[in-house]
């Protein structure tokens, strides 16, 4: 069991969400983040006055999966999210120790499938 | 001294209107300060729906694109203005003009100011109908270029051919207030803008070869109800000053009469579309009985004079029931993008009104031979607005297309107009959700 959490562009949630469709992943988390990492950030002008924005926009997908689906998953989000330009966002995948239906109480990898 | 007169007016406008025919002469410059007042109090309502549109508008589309629209429909209106003063009341009213355009009066030459400013404002609510069929996707620049055609020519044109003393006029075709002269006009300007533009990305999808028909959200119901509120307010002056003067024998009638049938149809209007969207999608959608309002509006701004309430009230519920069958056709039949439905409000519904003109209206009114002729000239205006709109606009959107561009890119699209048009946010310190 897997935790795969990934920041991606705001703008290229759909077609994440297409492709983990097509890859049979239907369970997502997704919240609204604000990061930096090596696009650095941009100018706006409110009322003449340059603004730096640092503090870009983005969205957290998070997904649980059984490890047969872990490959299929990563690439799913890679195909959806890269553009090839700086920012298009990071993978990160990491362990889950437990994980708990709370309707049924049903315990491992049946509760999260 | 004209101070005084002026007050005068005003009293005897609130006093008792009934005072003004009770004597037999009224004094002249006492009758031309009571039109003005009424004609600049009336525009300024008629100027107000500009916000009006522009909260619909905002109100029923994405939050990343809101300053965007906030920015056409402020400019639509100033370089509007500039237009329909430097050429467009020319050949609306000029007066060496023939049948079919006017000419003469460039730059208000002649001062008629009161009639110059209350016309503006109609001229301007017609040019700004067309930003909510073309929201979310339009490039800034190509809008600009858009606003200068429609106020200075197309508008105008087929304006003269009707309120001009133009060709249909003399035909006896009958419209107070512009169900055709201003609603239809921007409607079908809308609807070419709409068609040649193309949907916005991810509204019709196309999957095995079948079409999906996708909604987008707008962002903010209650900013799209204040919008529609301010319109049905503004209303008031657009079809009660149409009577384009306070002071003539039987003006106090005309304007009360006016205004009665204008509520009755808005409020039918807004009545029958929350039922059709009640039978058709099980509940009463908000932002169709919103638009339905607007639809009785339309519907009752060319009859509006000629009919009585009862009428009116026939007029408001069969806009209502109209509009949501035209947004549904439009979009999931036509599969054409309109984000506000501006097509259906102000296009179908403003040929509804005109129809219903002939339909309803008191022939001795309208000095009409027979019922069937009125409906006959009525509908040849509504066919002649509508071809004559569909080929200017048309040609004006594919030229601007083919040189500057109509549409953003999809990467602008995707990520919003405000920050790749405009370089700022509307909604600063704000998280939304700019992906939906």
């Amino acid at each position: 069991m897997k935790l795969i959490i990934a920041y991606i562009q705001p703008d290229r949630l759909n077609s994440v969400k297409q492709e983990l469709y097509k890859e049979e992943v239907y369970k997502i988390s997704v919240t609204n983040a604000m990061g930096c990492g090596q696009q650095m950030g941009y100018t706006e002008t409110y009322r003449g006055v340059e603004v730096e924005v640092n503090l870009l926009k983005k969205v957290r997908i998070e997904i649980a999966v059984n490890s047969s689906f872990v490959d299929k998953t990563i690439e799913a989000i890679i195909r959806g999210a890269r553009s090839g330009e700086i920012g298009d966002g990071k993978i990160f995948v990491l362990p889950i120790e437990e994980c708990i239906r709370i309707r049924s109480g049903e315990k491992g990898e049946g509760a999260i499938g | 001294m004209k101070k005084r007169l002026l007050l005068i007016a005003v009293l005897a406008v609130l006093l008792s209107p009934a005072m003004i025919f009770a004597e037999d002469v009224v004094d002249p410059s006492a009758a031309s300060a009571l039109d003005a007042i009424w004609l600049i109090v009336c525009g300024g309502l008629v100027f107000f729906m500009q916000a009006g549109f522009a909260m619909v508008e905002v109100g029923l589309t994405r939050a990343k694109n809101a300053g965007n629209i906030i920015m056409k429909n402020l400019m639509d209106f100033s370089v509007g203005a500039l237009l329909y003063w430097a050429i467009g009341w020319g050949l609306m009213y000029g007066p060496n003009g023939n049948g079919f355009i006017g000419s003469g009066d460039f730059f208000l030459a002649s001062g008629d100011h009161v009639n110059w400013f209350f016309q503006v404002v109609f001229a301007a609510t017609a040019a700004t109908i067309v930003s909510g069929a073309m929201a979310e996707r339009t490039k800034f620049t190509s809008y600009l270029i858009y606003s200068v055609f429609i106020s200075g020519v197309i508008y105008p044109i087929s304006g003269h051919w009707i309120w001009g003393g133009g060709w249909l006029s003399e035909l006896g075709f009958h419209d107070f207030a512009g169900s055709t002269v201003v609603h239809s006009v921007g409607g079908w300007a809308a609807l070419m803008g709409a068609i040649i533009l193309g949907p916005r990305v991810g509204k019709y999808v196309k999957k095995d070869g079948k079409i999906t028909v996708k909604a987008i959200l707008g962002h903010n119901l209650p900013l799209a109800a204040l919008g529609v509120f301010i319109l049905w307010f503004g209303w008031y002056g657009f079809n009660a000053g149409s009577t384009l003067g306070a002071s003539y024998d039987g003006a106090a009638l005309d304007m009360a009469k006016v205004a009665v049938t204008t509520t009755l149809a808005a409020a039918l209007g807004a009545v029958f579309a929350m039922f059709t969207s009640w039978v058709m999608n099980h509940k009463p959608d908000v932002s169709m009985s919103l638009n339905g309002a607007l639809a009785g509006l339309v519907g009752i701004t060319a009859p509006c004079w000629v009919v009585s309430p009862g009428s009116a009230v026939i007029i408001g519920a069969v806009a209502g029931i109209l509009v949501v069958l035209s947004v549904e056709f439009i979009d999931k039949v036509l599969h054409i993008d309109d984000p506000v439905g501006a097509v259906s409000v102000h296009g179908v519904c403003g040929v509804w009104g005109t129809l219903a003109v002939g339909i309803f209206g008191d022939l001795d009114l309208l000095g009409a031979s027979s019922r069937g002729a009125q409906i006959g000239v009525q509908a040849l205006g509504a066919a002649s607005a509508f071809l004559w709109v569909a080929v200017t606009a048309g040609l004006l959107f594919l030229i601007v297309k083919k040189t500057v561009g109509l549409r953003v890119t999809e990467v602008e699209e995707l990520r919003g107009l405000d920050i790749d048009e405009h370089g700022t946010e509307s909604y600063s310190g704000f998280q939304i959700f700019q992906n939906v």
